[in-house]
């Protein structure tokens, strides 16, 4: 799979204070790329650099194999974070405008949101004032509006704020359904879960510098430290536990399960394979729960802005 | 191009549709209008109250030496009639005041003559009484002394001084009159634009940082195109408003003097009643519209077109960086007031060292400083400018636009991103360099 976007060595400084530090990404075509990063890391100074905003002090970002140039606003599609519309506007008028501004004829415009308003049920809001639609709808007029023009990078600056749960499942319905038509999308936000749910590759990026990146199962390999969670029904706890944890080393564990069973991690070294675990368990006592504990991208995220602060 | 074309057409469609907008466009040549019929259907009123003025005249010299005056008439009683009477007849049938003139030989009457009144009276009643008395006098004297009067008014001319310039083009002092009307009125039109619609650009500004729609348009098209096509649009509904204005107000103006008889121009001195008595006012407008005639128009035209196109914009960038700059309306009177002192040190070097002397020094300096020019120059032109200069008054003013533009646009660039802070001097300057 190709890049669509690669930046190498990408800087930025605002007088004294440097905002992106030689920040080189690579953002294969069609996938879901997570930016994340603590506030005011450089996730949106980037974003602004990649959308013609401002313009890197050193560096170069390529798309597509060439160098950004103007032309290139129309391939791409950009929800802020901080957005919103004309408020005196209407609805209609508004979009043709936005759509038009990103160079596209008013008739194409015109077709294109009529489909993608059938499509999200709003039809009825075109001749409204955008002061008389909620703050959520605002924001569903918001998407078409970046998507209309088909870019083949579409940026999301936590998209989902101001969604309620059922319009933010729409959202994230056609953000994948935007990434099986081939679009590439980068997606930038605090809210890990949906990170965990959409992103194939992710850079962190803390203190103008990035700290990680790649696809997500390869950080999650990386960041694992061979850790099961187990449950065995036992009649003495303490005995058992003692037993276990003279062989290997044993944490407090919570998780769920039906019964009142004994509940610990263990970790193992790496010397040690999981099934060695397993068997030395079953002759002790019935294992009902045995799973290797897969950090969270919340975890990673924590862990790996923490040890680089220190 | 095309979407500086766009943003243009939405920035002139957004101002001309709001309400607002509309209401001020239609309403204000109507609530001006309204106005000065109001007032001069009042004077009329307050002259058509005719007011009597009694004069008691006990040396019988001055009898019928006072006519009709304004709106007020005069009514002489018998000369042997008594002083107390008198004044109890005025003060009965409630006239204006009674003109008292005790019999006495003219050389004590200097400090005697009295005017009783129940308000305080009309000055120029007063003058117009003490010139007739002073006239009636002199006359009396000379007529005392054996002088001829008809042999006077013979001798007197009245001498009128022509005044040329050397190309033998002749002016008057209506001319510099008229000239000073036409520069000023140039020149504070242009500051009245730019006040008005410099504060409307600056306005749309703020409402798009405080819409936060702004990074969404600036991800379609450059910060420059923005700005400009904000200061282009704005403009154009601004010359828009102006328009009607002129049209509405003259076609009001014209039917309110038909329906109502009104006559407008009536709202003036006196002196220009007496003037059009002795038919010099005809004269004066008859020379007024050969004077007119012998302005430099073209000049005064293009210049005026040159003026305006390039004062306005260097001023209009200035309202679109502030705009940028700050979050709110309220933060932004520390920047204002340098603009607004600006525009206002040219309108009144501009009326009051042109008036004096239209190329002296301190014009002449003005009308070279790009952020006077344009309207100190345009007062100075009727008055006759050299070439040179206006080319060079013009030449600094857009290369001073074009610096200015720039660095606004830096500005606007770096400050319609930044939230939530106003920022000061030092950090605007920071910003141009980032």
């Amino acid at each position: 799979m190709s890049n669509l976007l690669v930046a190498t060595n990408v800087s930025k400084r605002y007088g004294d204070y440097t905002a992106l530090n030689n920040l080189s990404l690579e953002i294969p075509k069609g996938s879901v790329f997570g930016l994340l990063g603590p506030n005011g890391a450089g996730k949106t100074t980037f974003i602004r650099i990649i959308n013609q905003i401002t313009y890197p002090d050193q560096g170069e970002v390529l798309l597509n194999g060439e160098r950004l140039q103007p032309k290139h606003i129309a391939k791409i599609g950009y929800m802020p974070e901080e957005r919103g519309l004309y408020k005196s506007m209407k609805v209609g008028e508004q979009a043709l405008y936005l759509a038009q501004l990103k160079g596209l004829s008013k008739k194409e415009a015109k077709e294109r949101l009529q489909f993608w308003f059938d499509k999200l049920e709003i039809g009825g809001w075109w001749s409204k004032k955008i002061q008389e639609l909620s703050k959520g709808m605002a924001q569903k007029i918001q998407f078409v509006v970046t998507v209309l023009h088909e870019p083949e990078l579409l940026i999301f600056d936590e998209p989902f704020s101001g969604f309620d749960p059922i319009n933010a499942n729409i959202i994230k319905d056609e953000i994948l359904e935007l990434k099986k038509n081939g679009a590439t999308i980068i997606f930038s936000t605090h809210r890990m879960e949906s990170v965990e749910e959409l992103c194939d590759e992710i850079a962190l990026i803390n203190k103008s510098n990035k700290i990680l990146d790649g696809k997500l199962i390869d950080i999650k390999r990386q960041f694992k430290n061979n850790v099961y969670e187990v449950a065995l029904e036992a009649e003495n706890f303490g005995s058992l536990k003692e037993e276990i944890s003279s062989k290997y080393l044993v944490s407090e564990a919570e998780f769920k399960t039906l019964g009142n069973e004994l509940k610990m991690n263990i970790q193992l070294e790496e010397s040690h394979s999981p099934n060695e675990l397993l068997s030395f368990l079953t002759q002790k006592a019935p294992v009902t729960h045995f799973k290797e504990v897969i950090p969270s991208a919340n975890d990673i995220f924590i862990k790996a802005v923490k040890s680089y602060n220190q | 191009m095309k979407q500086l074309k766009l943003i243009i057409k939405r920035e002139y469609l957004n101002k001309i549709r709001n309400k607002s907008f509309i209401v001020m466009t239609f309403l204000s040549p109507l609530i001006f209008i309204g106005l000065i019929s109001l007032v001069a259907y009042l004077s009329r009123v307050n002259n058509d109250d005719k007011q009597i003025v009694t004069v008691l005249d006990q040396t019988g010299r001055y009898a019928n030496q006072f006519e009709d005056f304004d709106s007020f008439t005069f009514q002489y009683l018998n000369t042997s009639q008594q002083f107390e009477s008198a004044k109890t007849a005025v003060e009965e049938q409630e006239g204006y005041g009674l003109l008292f003139i005790p019999n006495l030989p003219e050389n004590q009457l200097k400090s005697k003559i009295t005017f009783y009144a129940e308000d305080s009276p009309s000055i120029d009643l007063l003058r117009y009484l003490s010139k007739k008395i002073e006239d009636k006098t002199f006359e009396d004297n000379l007529k005392e002394s054996g002088v001829n009067l008809s042999q006077i008014s013979e001798t007197s001319s009245n001498i009128d001084i022509r005044v040329e310039n050397f190309s033998g083009e002749e002016s008057s002092k209506i001319a510099g009159v008229l000239k000073l009307v036409f520069g000023g009125a140039a020149g504070y039109f242009l500051m009245m634009f730019i006040i008005i619609y410099g504060n409307m650009i600056m306005r749309s500004v703020i409402e798009e940082k405080t819409n936060r729609i702004i990074e969404i348009i600036i991800s379609s098209v450059k910060p420059i195109q923005l700005m400009m096509g904000k200061i282009i649009g704005t403009s154009l509904a601004g010359i828009t408003q102006f328009v009607v204005w002129l049209f509405l107000g003259s076609v009001l103006f014209f039917t309110v003097s038909i329906i109502f008889h009104v006559d407008l121009g009536s709202v003036d001195t006196p002196q220009k009643a007496m003037l059009e008595n002795s038919g010099a006012m005809e004269a004066m407008v008859q020379t007024g519209f050969a004077e007119i005639a012998n302005l430099p128009l073209a000049t005064l035209i293009i210049s005026f077109l040159i003026y305006f196109i390039g004062g306005y914009l260097l001023y209009s960038s200035i309202y679109v960086s502030i705009g940028a700059a700050v979050d709110s309306e309220t933060d932004t009177q520390q920047f204002m007031m340098p603009v607004i002192m600006m525009l206002m040190l040219g309108v009144y070097v501009g009326f009051f060292t042109v008036i004096n002397n239209p190329h002296g020094t301190v014009a002449t300096v003005f009308s070279f400083i790009p952020f006077t020019s344009p309207i100190v120059m345009l007062m100075r032109i009727p008055f006759g400018v050299p070439l040179w200069q206006i080319i060079l008054s013009m030449v600094i003013l857009y290369i001073t636009f074009t610096g200015v533009v720039w660095l606004a646009a830096k500005i606007y660039r770096v400050g319609i991103l930044m939230y939530g802070k106003k920022p000061s001097y030092k950090e605007l300057y920071k910003w141009l360099k980032y």
